[in-house]
């Protein structure tokens, strides 16, 4: 076992510039899609009253779960005291500020008054859970600047270990909140659910560990770092059995809305005749998403091959926002039981004629203001890892510690 | 006025500084001014009219609501709709991209429904609007409290306060509110709208803060000679709401969410 050495990404600088020109380009343009969404009014977007949040809010949701699901790594080497995971620690604090950086972008861009955002940062209703989110938020960000801080630092050291545990539970709370947005609306079928709240931070366990490994997997590829086989087994595993964990809470979700009467009608139509809805569900979230990764991860011998592992982390991602659509937008479309027990014949407000769900399509400026989100997420990461020591300079199974720690074991080693 | 001041000050600025001439200067200062006095006036003017009869606060002496009457609620009627959308400028939208996404964008505060009971089949038709509940899950929900409760029991958006997060339109059991998805032109007066923000009934608040009685889809119902709504204070056990609600059985829609409603039904 070796010292741990970090050093900045030295890629050759042509590769460097034209990936940070790429990403901008896709900023600049998600720049102009904000610009033009504004100006004209929401209506040239697909959203509309009955589907009030569209696409933007599937990419921003995305991106704020799967940074806090980013920072488990961290956690895991800090707070669970797993050694084989703390040379990762600094690149997954990276990240995740990044991710929360680019949702949070994207979800003011798409406000029907985002000049106003002042206002949300003087006005606070705490019966809001949105209010309280824009603290968890906030915090977040400077709880993982500390904690990034506490690992790069000699002198944060000693505060490594209680700020990873601030941060952990910081960041189930984040998650936890973003669920609840959804899952205290009585309002709506599909939302009235609790579980929400701990499945989403199921679903960011995978989400943010696949986005992860794609990161890292990219970042050590490029420059020719080596990331060794023991390495590769304990990230894989673990995806895995996130996977399985947000697949659990999913299928306790339906469960639940199956066996009340009231949500038969609910779940027959996102089941069975959702239309696009059912069939992200089924093949996006279930199929593509959920099942066929771990089939993947668990497989003995596609398991072992890196083009394979890499494709499952992107499936699960494809399954991320599949499952978003399903349980953002989905769930908005289908109509609300404003009457319970009744057939609404006719309505001057599209009330769900006839059992009809609401219309929705997403539009390209929609889609790119989205994209931009990604793309200020990725930027932040490439600079990040360019000008700082982020990233290890080797993963390989001579350098990475013992798999398990014991409780008497020193510290295995020091930040370079 | 100002046209003139323009003109005599581009000649003042010919003539050489030695010259000054103070007839000439002191014709500048008045005009300055009269224009002052012309463009401040009118705003100090209007304040002072409008505040007059809303200087005293809204109190929680009463509380506004609707009852209606799904027996008298004519079918093919559209008279409260209408007389809604003219009261607060909503006829004044102009349509944008096809018309089968403006149904879906546009604006509405009030709106019939026709239902079908699925067990017995019976058809009713009613008017549904913001219930004005007690525990508004609307109000509840908005980050900026942009979405409030008046002491009197309606329910409104701040158009101030309001950064357009459609959380509340998220929250609301009814579809009661309406995102502003276009540029607003020719709004009126009474009811200011803009785009970007959320709108839902206010049970004609500007009619409230002049003392006026009822609202005006009760009036347009009345003029129909259908009468099936009514207004009046809740709190008020000899307001004709009142009375009628001890009269005739009546529900709140959704009661299991337990909100309260101020809007009640009968015959749903």
């Amino acid at each position: 076992m070796k010292r741990v050495v970090y050093r900045e990404w030295r890629i050759p600088p042509e590769r460097y510039w034209s990936l940070l020109g790429f990403l901008a380009a896709l900023i600049g343009i998600a720049a102009l899609s904000f610009g033009y969404m504004e100006h004209e009014g929401h209506w040239v977007s697909g959203m509309n009253n009955s589907v009030v949040w569209g696409m933007p809010h599937v990419f921003a949701v995305f991106l704020i779960i799967a940074a806090s699901g980013a920072l488990n790594i961290a956690s895991i080497g800090t707070v669970f005291k797993k050694p084989i995971y703390k040379p990762l620690g600094r690149l997954s604090g990276l990240l995740a500020v990044a991710m929360l950086m680019g949702g949070l972008l994207v979800l003011v861009m798409d406000l029907g008054r985002p000049e106003r955002l002042i206002v949300a940062m003087t006005n606070y209703n705490f019966s809001s859970i949105f209010a309280w989110n824009i603290f968890l938020y906030t915090g977040f960000m400077a709880i993982v600047i500390a904690y990034l801080w506490s690992m790069a630092d000699r002198q944060g050291g000693p505060f490594n270990y209680p700020i990873g545990i601030l941060a952990l539970v910081w960041r189930l709370a984040l998650t936890t909140g973003t669920g609840s947005i959804f899952g205290f609306l009585v309002a709506r079928q599909a939302y009235d659910a609790a579980i929400l709240g701990p499945m989403f931070v199921a679903l960011s366990f995978a989400y943010g560990l696949a986005v992860f490994m794609l990161v890292l997997m990219f970042g050590f590829e490029e420059e020719g770092r080596p990331i060794g086989p023991r390495m590769m087994r304990r990230l894989r595993n673990l995806l895995a059995l996130f996977i399985g964990i947000a697949l659990y809470f999913t299928l306790i979700y339906h469960l639940t809305n199956l066996y009340m009467a009231k949500n038969d009608s609910l779940e027959h139509w996102l089941l069975l005749s959702g239309g696009i809805y059912t069939f992200l569900f089924w093949v996006g979230w279930i199929l593509v998403g959920s099942l066929a990764p771990m089939w993947i991860l668990y497989h003995p011998v596609l398991s072992q091959k890196r083009e394979w592992i890499i494709g499952a982390c992107a499936l699960v991602i494809v399954g991320g926002f599949s499952a978003m659509y399903v349980i953002i937008i989905g769930s908005q479309a289908f109509p609300m039981a404003l009457f319970p027990g009744h057939t609404i014949l006719e309505s001057g407000f599209a009330d769900g004629v006839n059992g009809a769900a609401a219309p929705y399509w997403p539009t390209i400026p929609e889609i790119l203001l989205g994209v931009g989100g990604v793309a200020v997420a990725l930027l932040i990461t490439a600079v990040g890892v360019r000008v700082l020591q982020f990233m290890p300079e080797s993963l390989a199974d001579d350098v990475v510690a013992p798999d398990e720690e014991t409780l008497d074991a020193a510290p295995f080693a020091k930040p370079a | 006025m100002n046209e003139n001041a323009t003109r005599i000050a581009s000649t003042s600025d010919e003539t050489p500084a030695s010259t000054v001439d103070a007839g000439r200067r002191g014709f500048i200062g008045t005009a300055a001014g009269l224009s002052a006095a012309a463009l401040v006036a009118p705003g100090v003017f209007l304040h002072s009219v409008a505040a007059a009869p809303r200087s005293e606060p809204v109190t929680d002496s009463v509380r506004w609501g609707l009852l209606i009457d799904t027996a008298k609620c004519a079918d093919g009627c559209s008279a409260c709709v209408d007389a809604c959308d003219r009261e607060n400028g909503l006829d004044l939208q102009e349509p944008h991209g096809s018309e089968s996404k403006w149904e879906h964008q546009k604006a509405v505060w009030i709106r019939k429904i026709k239902l079908q009971d699925n067990q017995t089949g019976r058809i009713t038709q009613l008017p549904l609007m913001c219930q004005h509940c007690e525990h508004p899950p609307c109000v509840d929900v908005c980050p900026t409290g942009a979405s409030f409760k008046r002491a009197d029991g309606i329910v409104m958006v701040d158009r101030h306060l309001c950064i357009g997060c459609r959380y509340c339109m998220m929250a609301c059991p009814y579809k009661a509110r309406s995102f502003i998805h276009q540029p607003t032109t020719g709004q009126l007066t009474a009811v200011p709208r803009g785009k970007g923000c959320v709108e839902s009934c206010n049970l004609c608040v500007h009619r409230r803060d002049h003392g006026e009685e009822s609202t005006a889809c009760v009036d347009a119902c009345a003029q129909e000679g259908h009468g099936a709504i009514v207004f009046g204070d809740l709190k008020d056990p000899d307001s004709a709401i009142s009375q009628r609600l001890r009269e005739i059985p009546s529900r709140q829609i959704r009661e299991d969410l337990v909100l309260n409603t101020g809007v009640r039904y009968a015959g749903v």
